[in-house]
């Protein structure tokens, strides 16, 4: 299956990537090449094989539920682009 | 008498101990050398000469007082994707350009505790994604072996600082070989601990189910200290499993007489490198002449390692990547229209060309109806591929493999061609898969000269055994003690 630019449109839109029309041809062609690569795995058999996740077996560590200390506001905000002192900054989203 | 900055670790802390030299003589002799070297390696992003002598002078008081622990006053390099409170930590990226974590990483704070000296922050692949250092924002870092090639990646500063004496010791991180390539390139010894061995509390994440923490140092006695004090169970990471261990130096001096080692015919079939070739048959009469015997394996799903890789580790990457958006912390574009287009233009402005490749992949890959044909399907074969290792375990203490195809391969040989770039970790990648421990140790030079590593895995948490094997290989051989002209 060749990878169209209405493709590379779509994911770099899902994404959140803003790609100039140089890097959309790149990566049109490199997708293409690598999805072909992975093509490869079609041919495992994988019937009743359960899917692995991570390495090690997951459970959920349980701690006391106590109060410590946590960043402060100045902390939280001193790596912020926008800020006014109590709360991060962003575009108006509602009209 | 050779200068501070030659020396391993435990000789270091020897000299501390009794006296004859100071921290801050080391700091200043390691800071020197950083100094003269650093406009032809570029092993570091960002160096720290105000803090390493801040903390050398701190470690010199607990050397008096006798409070001094086996790190004490050793100075090292941590790479730029741990958290260093108040510093920048970048991660090789122009979109974490100014961030300075207001916490220390787990293992940073292991470090500040043991009283040792955080150098700077050792340059690396952007996000850690790359096999050579190039994709870094801040430019590539050259072999000290040779200038002209890679050290290997993406913790290619973290490996060519403790080659060239521009750090005793350091830390790395490998996601698919991030620590064993650039040992293999650069003539160190370094290690991925089994998965969940090292907290990854304030590790800039990549890939989440395959990061790991690791050492890198000149010798393994050095790589043990390290690892015994990295190797800690951390209530901060819920993946960090409560094992213990013990000292890793105590299994130094064992005998491998007895001991199997695993020959996977996958892997050796690959081999096209007749140095590569070599030094793995010189490595492997080495371990015979001490008793070690050899079995011949299949991993047959190992074959499929790079594709299932490049599916996982790019959906894992998009997902985690997804944090950068310009509001909390990092780069924000000026110029936008609204609030989506704010997020668009942060993040074309801020990630470089890999970064952007492998967002791309992987939200294709999760994209809704590629799901089952991509992630699901590489899911399955990451069993398949442990369960491989699993059965080949049954038969042998650890697997010999070589780490990569070839020696160090030239800057801009493969930057633009991510297939064959991605190829350089073959060998790598199913220790990653698999979440096992692997060692990366020189086994060798090539014709011209270049460092040529060896790779040893284990089974889970058997780290201790790599540590007696690799300890036996270099009683025999002198690979590791040959050190870069530069």
């Amino acid at each position: 299956m060749k990878i169209t630019l209405e493709q590379v449109d779509y994911v770099s839109a899902l994404g959140r990537l803003a790609l100039s029309p140089d890097e959309k041809t790149k990566f049109m062609g490199q997708l293409d090449d690598i999805l072909k690569y992975m093509d490869t795995l079609e041919s495992v058999s994988t019937d009743n094989v359960e899917p692995m996740a991570g390495p090690v077996e997951l459970f959920t560590p349980l701690r006391e539920d106590l109060v410590r200390p946590s960043l402060s506001v100045d902390q939280a905000l001193a790596n912020a682009p926008s800020s006014d002192g109590s709360s991060f900054v962003v575009p108006k989203i509602i009209e | 008498m050779s200068h501070l900055y030659e020396k391993t670790a435990s000789d270091l802390a020897g000299l501390l101990r009794s006296g004859k030299v100071s921290s801050v003589e080391i700091t200043e002799s390691v800071l020197s050398r950083i100094e003269s070297l650093e406009p032809a390696v570029h092993s570091y992003v960002n160096v720290y000469p105000d803090l390493a002598v801040s903390m050398a002078k701190k470690a010199d008081e607990d050397i008096r007082r006798g409070t001094a622990k086996a790190l004490t006053g050793i100075p090292i390099a941590i790479k730029d994707n741990m958290c260093l409170e108040g510093r920048k930590t970048t991660c090789g990226s122009h979109i974490l350009a100014n961030f300075r974590p207001p916490f220390d990483s787990s293992v940073v704070k292991l470090i500040k505790d043991e009283r040792m000296v955080i150098l700077g922050s050792a340059n690396m692949d952007e996000f850690a994604m790359g096999s050579s250092t190039e994709t870094s924002c801040w430019g590539t870092t050259h072999n000290p072996w040779d200038i002209e090639r890679t050290p290997g990646g993406s913790s290619g500063g973290s490996a060519a600082a403790v080659a060239c004496g521009q750090a005793i010791v350091s830390l790395g991180s490998d996601t698919g070989g991030s620590i064993r390539l650039p040992a293999s390139f650069c003539g160190v010894t370094g290690m991925k601990p089994t998965y969940g061995a090292v907290s990854r509390f304030g590790l800039v994440a990549y890939a989440s189910s395959l990061d790991q923490i690791g050492p890198f140092a000149r010798d393994i006695r050095d790589m043990s200290l390290l690892l015994n004090l990295i190797y800690k169970h951390d209530s901060l990471d819920s993946t960090s499993v409560e094992i213990g261990h013990s000292d890793f130096t105590s299994f130094l001096d064992n005998s491998v007489s007895g001991m199997t080692l695993g020959l996977p015919t996958e892997f050796f079939g690959k081999l096209t490198n007749e140095d590569v070739e070599k030094n793995l048959s010189e490595a492997r009469r080495i371990f015979e002449k001490q008793g070690v015997n050899f079995v011949e394996l299949s991993l047959p799903s190992l074959d499929y390692g790079i594709a299932a890789y490049y599916i996982i580790a790019p959906c894992e990457a998009s997902s985690n990547l997804a944090r950068y958006d310009g509001v909390k912390y990092g780069h924000r574009a000026e110029k936008f229209d609204n609030m989506i287009d704010m997020y668009c233009r942060t993040r074309a402005e801020g990630f470089g060309q890999e970064a952007k490749r492998r967002i791309m992949l992987g939200t294709y890959a999760l994209s809704s109806g590629y799901y089952d044909a991509y992630y699901l399907k590489a899911a399955k074969i990451r069993t398949l591929i442990t369960q491989d290792f699993k059965k080949a375990f049954e038969s042998c203490d650890a697997i010999l493999s070589p780490v990569a195809p070839a020696p160090a391969f030239k800057i801009g040989e493969k930057i633009d061609d991510p297939i064959q770039m991605y190829l350089t970790d073959v060998f790598t990648i199913p220790v990653n898969m698999a979440g096992l421990p692997g060692i990366s140790c020189p086994a060798g030079f090539s014709r011209d000269g270049l460092p040529i590593g060896m790779q040893l895995i284990s089974s889970h948490f058997q780290e201790s055994k790599l540590v007696q094997l690799v300890s036996a290989f270099q009683r025999e051989t002198d690979h590791h003690l040959k050190r870069p002209a530069i």
